[in-house]
């Protein structure tokens, strides 16, 4: 099965970063380092709820869970356990 | 509690971080009326100084025409200075009425309503018209009053990469669910210049059937062949969901901005966007003078001819100056600096050469992406422009950044 922290990553660098030489890590701060805005994040919200058939409640939905791929990655993984 | 000394500390403080970060704005006054010949006080207290204004939204140098400025004269004869109410208690006069009947004719909508100003219409309309369970996806790069229009809704929002057509198609798809879609986009982006692909995007509201939002305030009254905006530039008159725009840039620059659309979602404004209901509209004095404005328009395309001309002309010869644009072809021409000081910088020393034309840097711009946003206007002369070239040349000429590449420009002076 596809790591879900690389699905994230691809997402993210696609989604979000619109210059090609720029990289991020599965650590790269996403919103408090000002890459994703807070505005951004829903979209990244509901492409994990269709990709992975979850649904994620708004509570868990912070900037802070969605700051970097890890954090994120964890949260999916808490909510398919 | 009073305003005590540590309260007041507390605010110097953040006065200062703002200058420290050297985005403290200063305001110019100007002596005379707005035109392409002004006379500025600057800084506050030197002598007046003639500049000729090259930053100003007088596309069509309609603010201090003598017909409009007439028409302002009789409105204010005719039907007093203010209204001293909202709209639908005893705020509507005829006039009112009848601008909202000539914009929706000009646009090529069905039905409008004025607003204060177009950051109220931006502001009003989507908390009137969309609930929880829409959504909004605007381009990243629309102007702060739809996002903060945006933020007063509960819809959700997504954005979509500045012009990017297939990441919108993506985020179309992505939320196929939602009961209402609208797709937000500027007509011509206010920093840029560029023009959004209207005609792409009415293509894919309809496939996918979303509405599409226009702010088309950098754009009514010349942009396409009558002046009519994006929409008839892009081949898609009449076909636009729901335009906003002003009356404070091209249409005579006073103030005043409008909702121009669908005529059930410009009901659905008048029964509930807040900064109708809770707010005069605009004053008689100035709706009499858009009113003159339109009747111009309507006659004759000679201004809007005169400022296309103006713009390739002045495009034309920064560019063969060795100066980087922004492409395009609008009357807002970008001339990329990348350096915020430098921007500044050459600001300043244009301002000296009788020149008058802002620096732009972070955060009204992206880092990085610095610039001196030039606005050519149908007020223009020929003579001005020229003017206006010979500075930038000699300044050009000092800073060395005269055909150089982006990137030996990044490289003398940094990001």
């Amino acid at each position: 099965m596809e790591e879900i922290r690389d699905v994230v990553l691809e997402y993210v660098i696609e989604e979000y970063l619109e210059d090609e030489d720029e990289e991020i890590s599965y650590e790269t701060p996403l919103i408090s380092g000002g890459i994703v805005d807070s505005f951004s994040m829903v979209s990244l919200k509901r492409f994990l709820e269709a990709k992975y058939k979850i649904s994620i409640p708004d509570e868990k939905a912070s900037p802070e869970a969605f700051d970097t791929v890890n954090s994120i990655t964890a949260l999916v993984k808490e909510i398919t356990s | 509690m009073s305003f005590n000394e540590k309260i007041r500390a507390m605010y110097v403080e953040q006065i200062e971080g703002i200058k420290d970060a050297g985005i403290f704005k200063q305001e110019r006054l100007i002596h005379s009326a707005q035109a392409a010949d002004i006379e500025v006080e600057f800084p506050t207290g030197s002598s007046l100084k003639k500049v000729i204004n090259m930053c100003a939204n007088n596309y069509l140098g309609l603010s201090s025409h003598p017909e409009v400025v007439k028409a302002a004269h009789d409105g204010l004869d005719t039907r007093g200075y203010g209204m001293s109410s909202v709209r639908f208690i005893c705020g509507t006069q005829d006039i009112h009425k009848e601008l909202e009947r000539k914009v929706t004719e000009f646009l090529g909508t069905e039905d409008t309503i004025l607003f204060p100003s177009c950051m109220d219409a931006n502001a009003g309309v989507f908390e009137a018209i969309l609930t929880d369970e829409d959504v909004m996806i605007s381009d990243r790069l629309v102007h702060a009053s739809i996002i903060d229009g945006i933020r007063l809704c509960s819809a959700m929002h997504d954005t979509f990469k500045h012009s990017n057509m297939s990441h919108l198609e993506k985020k179309l798809q992505l939320h196929a669910d939602k009961r209402l879609k609208v797709v937000i986009t500027d007509g011509v982006f206010s920093m840029d210049g560029d023009t959004a692909k209207l005609d792409e995007m009415v293509a894919l509201c309809e496939k996918y059937d979303a509405m599409l939002f226009v702010d088309d305030s950098h754009a009514t009254g010349f942009i396409g062949k009558t002046g009519r905006g994006t929409h008839e530039k892009c081949g898609v008159f009449g076909k636009i969901d729901i335009i906003t725009t002003t009356f404070g840039k091209a249409l005579g620059g006073a103030s005043g901005g409008c909702v121009s659309g669908r005529k059930e979602l410009v009901e659905l404004c008048r029964q509930k966007a807040r900064p109708y209901l809770f707010s005069n509209t605009i004053a008689p004095v100035v709706v009499s003078g858009v009113l003159k404005v339109l009747d111009i328009l309507s006659e004759s395309t000679e201004r809007r001819d005169k400022l296309e001309k103006n713009t390739a002309y002045w495009r034309k010869g920064l560019t063969e100056a060795g100066f980087v644009l922004k492409d395009g072809d609008t009357p807002i021409v970008p001339v990329m600096l990348f350096n915020a000081k430098l921007s500044q910088n050459i600001s300043n020393d244009l301002y000296d050469e009788g020149i008058y034309a802002i620096g732009f840097f972070f955060p009204v711009v992206a880092k990085g992406q610095a610039r001196i946003r030039t606005q050519i206007s149908a007020g223009h002369e020929i003579h001005h422009l020229d003017k206006a070239l010979d500075a930038f040349i000699k300044i050009g000429k000092k800073y060395d950044i005269l055909s150089k590449t982006k990137q030996e420009i990044i490289e003398m002076y940094g990001l």
